[in-house]
């Protein structure tokens, strides 16, 4: 006992809290004040449609995917408000490190439908956007683009440039390294970087208690010295806000944040994946209460912002779009062969020349 | 032209390369006031100030995580590693990021970064401090793999490095450092990547090698001159890609083609060397293709590691062979 009171007397140097922000409940109704850029309707309508648009997008992925006409496809279904919300609070200038499930994020920073699919489809240019061009390509091997994003802020601090570098990863990643090696760089130096774990509960097979013991994804931020913050990850406001205050205050000097969204993945990990192998049809009929895109629009009709025939109309030019931009990937012939030399160095090395010769059969010729 | 060593020679192409370039950035742990473990980065710091010569955490992976990233966005990073037995954690970002950023997005984002570590054992190091797996990193597409061999050639192929808009390990032979000294004019002229060097001429033998190995290399030349057998040393210089045209050449013009390498040698870049004189060379043979290397062991510590290194004695025992053969 006397130790026990011994250690009552040691004095705490140092405390931290997490927040968590929620705006909608899953009804759509309000929870408390709502941020200033949800007077402005007009995008309230855009991140709807963007969300809209991301899922039926998604949906004819998948389609493409079956019947043999793409390759393997990592579906957003449920946390779509997470990449959308992200993108939103970006500027153009600003450069975002995506992971292989933020088709949102790129979609509303300007990469092409056709491109997404072409990358999906096994062909590189779908990563030669035509849109943000000083944007990165999805991230594949996990959580290893953060010291990418901690790089190029450290870029535009050097260059004294007011432009934020946006990283987006899944609860595995905070598992790695990379992503603690990054965060900690970054609070060093005070980078303008924003890190945003997608927290969808399952990484593949492996629920987020095997990950971590931690409450929270938010407070490993704690350890690199800035602030993280728990966000409702299906609440597309909650997200826009939350981003939008951290981007800021990276362009701001004010160095690094890092927010946790919290959402569910209600699809597979991938086309390749079967859920069903690990977590019930109620867990999941559940979460579908929570979902991002019901939530919104519940909000949207309330407030007399969205109609049934807006719906049947965004349901007709998001199709129309997706559809136009399936024929044109389809109608996207292969590279030839031996293009895939042609970036490999700015200048094939004279070692290779042979090589993509043989490749094309020239030298036959 | 001043006498240096190769760190100093490393040195004056970095604070030249700094000068020259404001987009050059030098990064790694202790690379700033300190100067690095080996001081090839002293003074840079306070010619260019912290936040272009930064000491990074203790993290490597980092190290070349934030090259990617800084050359990506426009800047000329220049990451040091401190030994190669550290370099393990930057594989990952050499293999996956740095050497495909340029080809998985067609030439929209590239990575000019450069990679510098030390290479080899010799100076009676620690142990994971002796390593030399420069094979292993020639067999990343799309990454060039460069070791100079001299004062003169660390401050031109450093140069040339720094200036090629593709990633690049640049490996630095630890034991030559302060041992190697020579004449080097700071006049910002690089030399050629992609480039063997030809550092004597000879008839009778062809012997390839780089980095440290080349010490011992050119001292078996000498011994063997004495014996009438003129000998070709061939600095590799770079081996991702390497010069075949240059081995190739001299092979056909010497018959005899002898490999010198401190690496291991199973799997070691002498094999790819001896498979491209077997499939464009063979008719030009007198004699096997041979190599001395490393053995296939776990690089020894101090008191062993001098068995371990290609000898004077058996570079010349081997080439002796070779002229014998048949």
């Amino acid at each position: 006992m006397a130790s026990k009171r011994a250690n009552q007397e040691l004095p705490v140097i140092a405390r931290f809290d997490v927040r968590h922000r929620n705006y909608l409940a899953p009804d759509g109704s309000i929870n408390r004040p709502l941020p200033a850029f949800a007077s402005d309707a007009r995008l309230l309508v855009a991140l709807y449609r963007s969300m809209m648009l991301l899922r039926l997008f998604d949906r004819k992925a998948v389609a493409l995917q079956r019947t043999g006409r793409l390759g393997t496809y990592a579906v957003s279904l449920g946390q779509e408000a997470v990449s959308v919300g992200i993108a939103s609070a970006m500027q153009e200038e600003d450069v975002l490190l995506p992971s292989y499930r933020d088709n949102g994020a790129l979609i509303w920073r300007g990469v092409k439908l056709e491109e997404i699919l072409l990358f999906w489809g096994g062909d590189e240019r779908g990563n030669h956007f035509s849109g943000p061009v000083h944007d990165f390509p999805f991230c594949v091997p996990v959580g290893s683009q953060a010291p990418h994003a901690a790089g190029v802020a450290y870029a535009f601090k050097l260059r004294n440039e007011p432009r934020v570098a946006v990283c987006l990863f899944g609860d595995g990643a905070t598992s790695k390294g990379d992503v603690y090696e990054a965060m900690n760089f970054a609070g060093v130096h005070r980078l303008p970087v924003v890190f945003v774990a997608t927290n969808n509960q399952w990484a593949i097979s492996v629920p987020l208690r095997l990950q971590t013991a931690c409450e929270t994804l938010a407070q490993k931020a704690v350890a690199a010295g800035f602030t993280g913050e728990q966000v409702d990850g299906n609440d597309v406001l909650a997200m826009r806000a939350a981003a939008e205050e951290a981007i800021t205050a990276a362009r701001d000097g004010k160095g690094p944040r890092f927010i946790e969204a919290v959402t569910y993945r209600l699809g597979d990990h991938t086309t390749s994946d079967d859920a069903l192998r690990y977590r019930s049809t109620d867990e999941v009929q559940a979460r579908w209460k929570e979902e991002p895109i019901a939530r919104l629009r519940s909000y949207l009709v309330g407030q007399k912002l969205w109609s049934k025939a807006d719906e049947e109309q965004l349901a007709a030019e998001c199709n129309e779009r997706v559809e136009a931009a399936v024929e044109r990937y389809l109608a996207t012939a292969p590279r030839p062969p031996e293009t895939m030399f042609d970036h490999l160095y700015a200048n094939l090395p004279e070692a290779y020349a042979a090589q993509r010769h043989e490749l094309a059969g020239e030298r036959d010729a | 032209m001043p006498e240096m060593t190769l760190v100093e020679a490393l040195n004056l192409a970095l604070a030249r390369a700094m000068e020259d370039d404001p987009s050059v950035v030098v990064l790694g742990e202790d690379v700033g006031l300190n100067g690095g473990v080996f001081r090839a980065t002293v003074g840079l710091e306070k010619r260019f100030g912290s936040e272009r010569v930064l000491d990074t955490p203790l993290a490597e992976l980092l190290i070349s995580g934030l090259c990617v990233g800084m050359a990506a966005q426009g800047l000329k990073p220049v990451g040091e590693i401190q030994f190669m037995g550290f370099v393990y954690p930057c594989l990952d970002q050499l293999v996956n990021h740095a050497s495909r950023m340029r080809n998985r997005t067609q030439g929209r984002l590239t990575c000019p970064m450069v990679l510098r570590t030390p290479h080899g054992a010799g100076i009676r190091a620690p142990e994971h401090h002796s390593e030399s797996t420069e094979a292993m990193l020639a067999h990343i597409p799309g990454l060039r793999v460069v070791m100079p061999s001299s004062p003169e050639s660390a401050y031109g192929l450093l140069l040339a490095a720094i200036r090629d808009p593709d990633p690049v390990v640049f490996l630095e032979p630890t034991r030559l450092y302060r041992a190697a000294k020579g004449e080097v004019e700071d006049n910002g002229e690089a030399l050629p990547l992609d480039h063997a060097f030809v550092l004597r001429d000879g008839r009778d033998i062809t012997m390839i090698s780089w980095g440290a190995a080349l010490k011992e290399t050119a001292a078996a030349a000498d011994a063997l001159s004495a014996e009438g057998v003129l000998a070709e040393v061939v600095d590799l210089a770079t081996l991702k890609p390497y010069d075949e045209e240059t081995v190739l050449s001299s092979v056909a013009k010497t018959g005899r083609c002898l490999i010198v390498h401190e690496a291991a040698r199973t799997g070691g870049f002498g094999a790819e060397i001896a498979a491209t004189v077997a499939e464009h060379g063979l008719t030009s043979l007198l004699a096997p293709v041979t190599r001395v290397t490393g053995y296939d062991t776990i690089v020894p510590m101090a008191r062993l590691e001098q068995h371990y290194m290609p000898s004077v004695d058996r570079i010349v025992t081997a080439a002796r062979k070779l002229c014998q053969f048949g």
